[in-house]
């Protein structure tokens, strides 16, 4: 009797699921403008909802919680917020300096760590409550904040151009210099066997490759006399190198000041071919499980999207998908590029295989697109 | 022709003339542009504040220079590929004073 009335009372309660959303086709686009996030579903090419409040999110960026219920936004104006993708709201926010670029997450997901421009140096947090864990100070605005295995971060400070790893796994972190990655680097990424720290110079020429499985050994240059025989234009907008792509057992990296996107020997460093393209590379994203790369442009020629086969160097397509292109985010299996059209207020959906549009999500000024896959991948 | 000179000093326009439509796309490029090193609100970024309070000491030729020039040496860029005098001149004026 008592096993009867269980299992009446569990027909008749209304399912606690039944609301429940699942976060794995989910993503978040950044509205820079407005301070505002648009929540969408990648399977359904749908906008969700709309988070407000979370500040100047010029250069703004996020990471996702290993659940894939919560994201960490890292705004221009310091801020890092805490937003819930289950009820779409913010659930903590905290003000943490007065300038900041980017964050990261620990690889057990308990700390997230904010790179600060103003003053320099950097903040952990304790992922759940954002409570303040750790303050490390450097001498300068702090650049290519990855996350390392075993709960470690590294960082570059763009005027010294020291390179740290900061291992954050006991209660007193330890923070380790890993020697001079060279003049101004501007943004640096972790290779996906997490080997190599590669930071790239905008002060000279060239990339330093940093071993972060033998900290004794000292950072190998590569790259330090590309384009000698042509001259540099202005640069109007920063390469990124996170999601730089590392295809065909080489690394496609954007030459600084040039229209070249360059091609690394992962083996060797040594460059393999050089590849012409539109303008000045912004991102070079590799299209998952491909031989393509995607690359988009600095302004004023922000509104090509071109696509290079990593085998022959060729550029293969060159795509108009509207105004001011900002991002793309591949979909992890690579059948879809959502790519955001900042001055046309929208982010469009590409197939990748016929390269052709095949859906619009509407946004306002849309700039970063963050689908949840990320949240398990190292480096993002 | 000494006479010449003050009259031509009355003459200079308070702000470089820009057609409005031209002003609107400065006005964001100064935003989305100048706004990816100096933060949207021009509050810093990888380049100083560029609000009107931190450029307070800066006389507005002396901003427009810098915009068609850049500063060699730091990520300033020089923009005189993409602006014209006038137009340099109009966002030195505006970036000192943005109230329409
Ligand atoms: C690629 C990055 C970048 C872009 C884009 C950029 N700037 Fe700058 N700007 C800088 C940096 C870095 C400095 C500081 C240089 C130094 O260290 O002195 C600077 C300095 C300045 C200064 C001097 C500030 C002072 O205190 O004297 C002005 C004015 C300025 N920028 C205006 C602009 C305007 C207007 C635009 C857009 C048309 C723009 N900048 C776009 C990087 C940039």
């Amino acid at each position: 009797m008592k096993a009867l009335t269980l299992c009446l009372a569990l027909i008749l309660a209304p399912p606690a699921f039944a609301d429940a959303t699942a976060t794995g086709d989910l993503g978040l686009v950044i509205e820079r403008a407005t301070g505002s996030l648009v929540l969408i579903d990648r399977s359904d090419h749908a906008a969700l909802g709309r988070i407000e409040g979370l500040g100047d999110l010029s250069h703004a960026s996020l990471t996702y919680s290993p659940d894939e219920r919560f994201a960490y936004v890292f705004g221009r104006d310091g801020g890092l917020t805490k937003v819930d993708l289950l009820t779409r709201s913010i659930a903590a926010r905290v003000v943490q300096a007065g300038n900041s670029i980017g964050g990261a997450i620990s690889d057990d997901g308990r700390l997230v760590a904010v790179s600060n421009y103003e003053p320099g140096g950097i903040r952990v947090f304790d992922a759940d409550t954002l409570a303040p864990v750790a303050d490390i100070p450097t001498q300068g605005k702090t650049v290519g904040l990855v996350d390392v295995p075993g709960r470690r971060f590294a960082w570059a400070v763009w005027e010294t151009g020291e390179v740290f790893l900061g291992d954050f796994s006991a209660p007193t972190p330890k923070i380790t210099p890993l020697g001079i990655a060279g003049a101004n680097p501007f943004d640096a990424v972790l290779t996906d066997d997490a080997h190599t720290y590669l930071v790239g110079l905008f002060g000279e020429k060239g990339v330093a490759a940093f071993d972060l499985w033998d900290e004794t050994a000292p950072p190998r240059h590569f790259l330090t006399d590309y384009g000698k025989t042509g001259t540099d234009m202005p640069v109007y907008k920063m390469p990124h190198l996170q999601s730089w792509a590392f295809t065909e057992g080489q690394y496609a990296l954007p030459a600084v000041g040039r229209h070249e996107v360059l091609w690394v020997d992962r083996q060797n460093q040594a460059q393999t071919a050089s590849t012409p393209v539109h303008g000045q590379p912004v991102f070079i994203i590799a299209q998952p499980a491909s031989p393509f790369v995607w690359v988009n442009f600095a302004t004023p020629l922000n509104d090509v999207v071109q696509v290079i086969d990593s085998r022959s160097h060729a550029v293969v397509a060159t795509l108009t998908p509207g105004k001011a292109i900002l991002h793309m985010e591949f979909a992890p299996r690579g059948a879809e590029v959502w790519i955001s059209a900042r001055d046309d207020d929208k982010v469009l959906v590409y197939d990748t295989h016929r390269r052709e549009k095949i859906a619009e999500v509407p946004a306002a000024a849309p700039s970063g697109i963050f689908f949840t896959a990320r949240a398990h991948q190292p480096g993002l | 022709m000494l006479r010449v000179l003050p009259l031509l000093l009355l003459a200079a326009p308070a702000l470089a003339e820009v057609a409005p439509d031209r002003a609107a796309a400065l006005r964001h490029m100064v935003t989305q542009d100048c706004g990816s090193c100096h933060g949207l609100r021009l509050t810093g970024g990888l380049g100083r504040p560029i609000t009107p309070a931190a450029l307070n000491q800066t006389p507005p030729e002396v901003l427009a220079e810098v915009i068609l020039d850049g500063i060699p040496g730091t990520a300033m860029p020089p923009w005189r590929p993409l602006l014209t005098e006038d137009e340099a001149r109009w966002i030195a004026d505006y970036l000192k004073d943005p109230t329409p």
